[in-house]
């Protein structure tokens, strides 16, 4: 766009509202984490008067933060990288074959996306009490089932993103791969795989980020022994007493590992999603 | 595969609305009595108090969406169009944009519960204590305020997926079209309209799709704003499910509300597809 005066006016108010915006709550976590509980309580403190580092510690004590910790990594971790796989497999098939039904396979993955998770909260909790009758093997209370839900709610939108992907990518280049005498698999492997790593990238930390954060299933699926993040950081708040100062510095700890793995990756987030999305 | 994981579901969620499943029976579920159309009379007659509260729902679950969509894409377009421009300072904006989007989903929200807190909370203390527009502390997260409270906290954690869809679209306008056009004398707004909008169209027509569903179902932000009991004035669809189904153990009426969202929902996105997808943007 050309710049004029007027515009570059505009500029400066626009993106200083959007990053009063964005900066307040993160402001209001950083700050609060690092205030004794005492200053926390009543009237609120811009800037706090004592800093202190100990809700950092008594973080781990109030709940078992760390437990949970695992448990959300166990479960994010597996499900990530599952659903990931599959969804490069189908993704390069739908983009690079042809097959009966592909608009139908096509349209029921984007539909998927409609449905709020409740709809299947209480059928895929029928069905794992009745999987475990059957086979043993327990399902609700358990990672299995809450890593079999997130691979299912991942999936469609991995798919659908990295076909769109995959398809940009020109056919030409695998077919230079297959002349000079690798497979189809090959072909895939060393050469659609590399070029494809943006949209990768990019359903990864989306598939990652749902899992981490999520809070339906979490609270049904699981109990005591298996309970995530999502789920376990509300004791904080169900306690008599409310941990602000606790609870703000726990959610700090616990987006750290996810925003740093973000802003490390966002360049190939950007292109991965124009991508996917565009084409 | 996929198919089965997601259908069988869906089926099953079907039949729950026509079968009498209490807490009693869910450990048996198959034995659970057919009981017809009674779900449905019970959880969905306008006139009963149940059936007044989902209508209720849906029409608040409805301005909801639509508020937070756009809100959400008129921020993200602001904030793509304006880091389009070179000025200095624009790669850490451009990362710093992204960070509500990048917390896990629960964050964002405690946050908002905190400022938003009757007596602790930052909010109360600048309207009643700096700026003294309020005698008393209103509160927040109960009462009607509450809408506004969940309206807020979900668009925060929303338009940076919109600012970071438009963006990348962005990246592909030729630099060229706004040169020529401003050598027509064409005002920014004009070119924002003639230019900018019809090259976005498609991105577009995924983007407000996806927004639509994912807040339409939103079902974190209220509950880490308000528990599992949110107030009337911030009740949302997908809680009030869940409040029939795990807080009253009526499933029942949970699934016969699930049966006839998902008609809403796949004849509303149906309807949209083929009116607005522009057919390049389709997935198969």
């Amino acid at each position: 766009m050309i710049e004029t005066r007027g515009f570059k006016l505009f500029r400066v108010v626009g993106l200083t509202l959007l990053t009063l915006f964005v900066a307040l709550p993160v402001y209001i976590i950083v700050a609060t984490s690092m205030k004794p509980l005492e200053d926390v309580r009543g009237t609120f403190e811009w800037w706090p008067s004592r800093i202190t580092l100990e809700p950092y510690v008594e973080m781990w004590a109030t709940i078992p933060l760390f437990d949970y910790f695992i448990n959300s990594l166990v479960v994010s971790v597996i499900a990530t990288s599952v659903s990931v796989a599959i969804a490069v497999i189908a993704a390069y098939a739908l983009a690079r074959m042809r097959f009966r039904g592909q608009r139908l396979f096509g349209m029921v993955i984007l539909s998927t996306q409609m449905f709020p998770g409740i709809l299947f909260l209480l059928p895929l909790f029928l069905i794992f009490v009745q999987l475990k009758s059957w086979t043993g093997v327990q399902f609700t209370g358990s990672y299995t089932g809450l890593i079999i839900t997130y691979l299912t709610f991942a999936l469609p939108f991995s798919i659908w993103m990295l076909t769109g992907y995959f398809r940009s990518i020109p056919f030409e280049l695998e077919e230079a791969a297959m002349v000079d005498g690798t497979g189809r698999v090959g072909a895939m492997l060393r050469v659609i795989l590399p070029v494809a790593k943006p949209g990768i990238i990019a359903v990864t930390v989306f598939a990652f980020n749902t899992a981490w954060g999520e809070l339906l299933f979490a609270s049904v699926l699981t109990n005591d022994k298996t309970r995530t993040l999502a789920v376990g950081l509300q004791q904080y708040l169900s306690e008599v007493d409310v941990f602000w100062n606790q609870l703000m510095a726990a959610s700090l700890a616990v987006s750290l590992p996810l925003l740093i793995f973000f802003l490390m990756m966002q360049k190939h987030l950007v292109a991965g999603l124009a991508a996917g999305s565009v084409k | 595969m996929e198919t089965l994981v997601h259908i069988l579901p869906m089926i099953l969620g079907v039949w729950i609305a026509f079968i009498g499943l209490t807490q009693l029976t869910i450990s048996n579920w198959g034995a659970a009595p057919f009981v017809g159309l009674d779900n449905f009379i019970y959880g969905l007659d306008p006139n009963g108090p149940i059936g007044r509260q989902f209508y209720g729902t849906v029409a608040r679950t409805i301005a909801y969406t639509l508020l937070v969509v756009g809100f959400s894409w008129a921020l993200g377009m602001l904030g793509a169009v304006l880091l389009s421009t070179r000025f200095r300072g624009r790669a850490i904006l451009r990362t710093f944009f992204i960070v509500p989007y990048a917390l896990p989903h629960f964050v964002g929200a405690i946050a908002f519960a905190f400022m938003f807190n009757q007596r602790d909370g930052a909010i109360n203390h600048v309207l009643v204590d700096q700026l003294h527009l309020l005698g008393d502390r209103p509160f927040w997260l109960i009462g009607d305020n509450a809408f506004f409270v969940v309206v807020v906290a979900t668009i925060w954690q929303m338009w940076p997926f919109a600012f970071l869809m438009l963006l990348a679209s962005l990246q592909t306008v030729p630099h060229e079209l706004y040169e020529a056009a401003a050598l027509d004398g064409a005002s920014l707004w004009s070119q924002f309209r003639r230019i900018t909008l019809p090259m976005v169209r498609s991105t577009n027509a995924v983007l407000l799709l996806i927004l639509c569903l994912w807040t339409f179902n939103q079902f974190n932000i209220p509950y880490v704003l308000f528990g599992a009991a949110p107030p009337e004035s911030a009740t949302l669809i997908s809680p009030l499910i869940y409040q029939q189904s795990f807080k009253n153990w009526n499933f029942g009426v949970g699934a016969a509300m699930s049966v006839l969202l998902l008609i809403a929902l796949l004849a509303a996105s149906a309807l949209y597809i083929r009116l607005v997808m522009p057919k390049k943007a389709e997935v198969a």
